[in-house]
């Protein structure tokens, strides 16, 4: 599944990102794996919208053990994306923290949540973030996060 | 406690869930910040919000929230109502604020969902 994510579409902000949680489910993923893949789909996906030039994708493929979710965009791109990891750290502007976001834990998160994460960017170019997160069960995230 | 005596204890109302009397309500977050509710939650949780935007809901799909209490007197828009009718996801709102929600809600039983601090983030988990 690839969905199109608009620049600036707050009204929608978040809409692709729940659709692939219930989709997983539907599809018999595990409830953890479908809620960790729905959070780290779904701050990939207001970062799109609050900071891409032009938008950008947000796909998903359900491997036998895993679920992939990619994001892509065109720009700006990250100047320093150890800064931007930085849990706390946001530029966000004034409509997007009116609205509940901007707590620089975004890709924290999305981290937090995936097996792999592996983020790309380059300032002019564009974004490009890549996790898998293991379908592990419900049993195994209890262990983890317990 | 159950969802009716909850909205009782509360002096709200119900919008979602009138069909759910008995959902049991044992465990609460509260925040006005979604990306806080999205980070720190660590179980499924009621959660207790004065946010009405659409991706409160979207939020709560995501997090399997058990039910959503909106505060301060903020009534949700009807698509974000309808929503949570597809889903089944019940809806309470009150006049009372975010503190006297929790405070109401904590004597009578309600505790804090599994969750951690926005220090512990950095910890990898
Ligand atoms: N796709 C992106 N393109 C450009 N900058 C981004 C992108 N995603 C995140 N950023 C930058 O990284 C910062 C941290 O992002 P995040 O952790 O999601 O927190 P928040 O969105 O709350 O600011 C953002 O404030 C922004 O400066
Ligand atoms: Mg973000």
């Amino acid at each position: 599944m690839k969905y199109a994510i608009r620049a600036g579409d707050i009204e929608h902000g978040g809409s692709a990102s729940a659709r692939i949680k219930s989709e997983l489910s539907r599809a018999g993923v595990d409830a953890t794996t479908a809620r960790r893949a729905g959070i780290v789909a779904f701050e990939g996906e207001m970062n799109l919208i609050v900071y891409s030039d032009d938008g950008g994708t947000l796909s998903v493929i359900v491997e036998p053990d895993a679920v992939m979710i990619e994001l892509e965009d065109t720009g700006p791109g990250i100047e320093d994306i150890d800064l931007a990891m930085t849990p706390g750290f946001s530029t966000a502007p004034v409509w997007a923290t009116d609205l509940g976001f901007g707590a620089g834990m975004g890709l924290v998160n999305m981290q937090k949540h995936s097996d792999i994460f592996e983020i790309h960017s380059k300032l002019g170019v564009g974004t490009r973030i890549q996790c898998r997160i293991e379908r592990k069960g419900d049993w195994a995230m209890n262990r983890r996060e317990g | 406690m159950k969802l009716c005596d909850l909205a009782e204890l509360i002096a709200g109302s119900i919008l979602v869930g009138e069909d759910q009397p008995d959902l049991v309500i044992d465990r609460a977050f509260a925040a006005d910040l979604l990306s806080d509710v999205l980070a720190l939650t660590e179980e499924q949780t009621t959660l207790i919000t004065g946010m009405v935007n659409p991706q409160v809901m979207r939020v709560a799909e995501i997090l399997n929230v058990i039910a959503v209490i909106f505060v301060r007197g903020k009534v949700p828009p009807a698509s974000l109502v309808e929503y949570a009718n597809r889903l089944n996801i019940p809806l309470v709102t009150t006049k009372k604020t975010m503190f006297e929600t929790c405070g109401l809600m904590y004597a009578h039983g309600v505790r804090a969902c599994r969750s951690r601090s926005t220090c512990q983030m950095s910890d990898s988990g």
